[in-house]
């Protein structure tokens, strides 16, 4: 079977992982109460979500 | 090969997805909304909205052809019986998931799948919508005309736009303390006032 023939150096696996990044959350402010919320996500702290109430109890959130 | 099989094993063998995916629906039918992870719940999705569909035709074969899907007799009379019922006049699209946040945990991407008809806060402001939008058609219409009027009119009726632009009543007045117009101008303020009725 085929191996590599050199060890991979730090610097050249370092410099391969310089993109291996984390992405922020999108977030945005809840149009109901003002509390930031994550994108696509209903309000955790007040169940709306796109300007309508989708949850009215809190025991499911 | 498994080009293009754009199908979600959720991690189980397949008759532990159905066992779990009958449940599922059973559970969604009886409850009409459950709590589960983002990829279940499109899952299900998939599942369910056929059944449902289904379910509009009441014959015994329908019945058990549901049947054999979810496997809970409960389930399938209150889905004949009730759900087919709210569910007749809508074409498609009976659930709706709305995103959670992440579990705390494994911070999986939790969500609620629910049937779309049996939210009623969802529904009640959809029509309350429709009503906002009307206002702003007829809101334009009353806008277009008066622009042209003050194009047409030029330089002796500079002093006007101001009053017209902040209040309808004011326009009237306005024109009448003018010294006399010119008779082509007396038939566009008309317009106007029509227009503004």
């Amino acid at each position: 079977m085929a191996h590599p023939k050199r060890k991979i150096s730090k610097q050249r696996k370092n410099k391969r992982r310089t993109h291996y990044k984390a992405s922020f959350v999108q977030l945005s402010t809840c149009s109901n109460c003002g509390a930031t919320v994550k994108y696509h996500t209903v309000c955790p702290e007040c169940g709306y979500y796109r300007g309508k109430l989708a949850i009215e109890t809190k025991e499911v959130l | 090969m498994r080009h293009g099989k754009k199908f979600n094993h959720l991690g189980r063998k397949p008759a532990h997805r159905k066992a779990m995916l009958s449940n599922m629906a059973a559970s969604l039918i009886l409850h009409k909304r459950i709590k589960t992870t983002v990829a279940k719940a499109k899952a299900l999705k998939l599942y369910v909205e056929p059944l449902i569909t289904k379910s509009k035709n009441d014959t015994t074969h329908s019945r058990r052809v549901v049947f054999s899907y979810l496997k809970d007799k409960y389930a399938v009379t209150e889905l004949f019986r009730d759900i087919s019922e709210k569910v007749a006049d809508r074409p498609g699209g009976y659930t709706r998931i709305l995103r959670l946040g992440n579990r705390l945990g494994d911070n999986a991407e939790m969500c609620m799948i629910e049937l779309v008809d049996y939210n009623e806060n969802m529904l009640s402001e959809k029509t309350t919508k429709k009503k906002a939008s009307r206002r702003r058609g007829k809101k334009k219409s009353t806008d277009t005309p008066k622009v042209e009027a003050t194009t047409d009119t030029k330089v002796e009726e500079v002093k006007e736009e101001k009053p017209k632009a902040k209040a309808n009543k004011a326009e009237p007045k306005a024109e009448k303390s003018e010294p006399k117009a010119e008779k082509s101008e007396k038939k566009d303020s008309k317009e106007e006032k029509k227009d503004d009725k």
